[in-house]
């Protein structure tokens, strides 16, 4: 099993991200943002950072960047593709998922261990969580605040396709406390929270965002 | 060489932090009397030759396509003064 990790300029966690796939038990691939090439990987990750520099709009040059093209397409066609937090900005860019990240309500970046619900375990990046499990993961962001219009919103609720709900004060502002969400079919989740800084205790907050990992492998594996 | 501005704004729902701190510093230096402060973006093209309906057109485009993101912003298209 081969997971891409791709590599734009101003991409921060492509490293961890790599790591985390390891130790999920694939293979990690990184992937560079020039290429028109997704070099046979079974599923992508496009890791957090600042890409670009944030310039314009957080995601909003990346998107652009010429492995989108490839990315957009295998995400259409039903590869799994995880966006953790500027990867999440780069898929609301991409237009693969609805809604906008905007900056923090409070304005302040936030950077602490963070309780979140999963609350769709049927997806290609969640499955190998309970239903409602409550989850210890990384946050840091300055520009995490989950917007959209009213019957986006409600829509993403009535099909179950709020993955993660932060637990406690909502750390940024998200609208309806929303962490993470999905695409209709379930293989493109996007996430403020880095499931990747927790996937061993020595050097996070434990091992919660291990599943996600390894919930694309077992996609994969019965796909 | 003639310039077309387009002004993107966040839609009036979106939350704008980023004016709600220039709001609040506006106090502090003295200044009364503003009730709101809405920070948005400016971009000042240069367009080859002439500016025609076609061109506009392309620079709407343009303005969808990536100066704004229509989920949270709208924006504006201006032709400034009299350009030769």
């Amino acid at each position: 099993m081969r997971i891409g990790v791709v590599t734009f300029p101003g991409s921060l966690d492509d490293v961890d991200a790599r790591r985390a796939v390891r130790f999920a038990g694939a293979e990690p691939v990184a992937l560079w943002h020039g290429d028109h090439d997704l070099q046979g990987v079974d599923a992508v990750v496009l890791p957090g950072g600042f890409s670009y520099g944030d310039y314009l709009r957080c995601g909003a040059i990346s998107r652009f960047a010429p492995v989108m093209t490839e990315v957009v397409d295998a995400a259409t066609k039903g590869m799994p593709v995880l966006g953790i937090c500027n990867g999440f900005q780069i898929l609301c860019e991409s237009h693969l998922l609805p809604g906008a990240l905007i900056r923090n309500d409070h304005r302040k970046f936030v950077c602490r261990d963070q309780l979140l619900r999963i609350e769709n375990n049927k997806t290609s990046w969640t499955n190998e969580y309970d239903e409602g499990a409550e989850v210890t993961i990384v946050l840091k962001n300055g520009e995490g605040g989950y917007v959209a219009d009213e019957s986006t919103l409600d829509m993403l609720e009535g099909e179950g396709r709020v993955v993660a709900r932060y637990l406690g004060d909502n750390p940024n502002g998200s609208l309806r406390a929303i962490a993470g969400i999905t695409n209709d079919r379930g293989n493109v989740v996007g996430l403020m929270p880095h499931p990747e800084h927790a996937v061993e205790d020595l050097t996070g907050p434990g091992t919660d965002g291990l599943a996600f990992f390894t919930s694309a492998i077992k996609a994969l594996a019965n796909a | 060489m003639a310039r077309v501005v387009v002004d993107v704004m966040l839609k009036p729902e979106i939350l704008d932090p980023q004016g709600k701190a220039v709001h609040g510093a506006l106090p502090r230096l003295g200044f009364e009397g503003i009730t709101n402060v809405r920070q948005g973006k400016r971009f000042e093209l240069e367009v080859e030759g002439e500016i025609t309906e076609d061109r506009l057109v392309e620079i709407r485009k343009i303005a969808e396509t990536l100066l704004s993101n229509p989920v949270i912003e709208d924006f504006a298209v201006h032709v400034p003064g009299p350009h030769l």
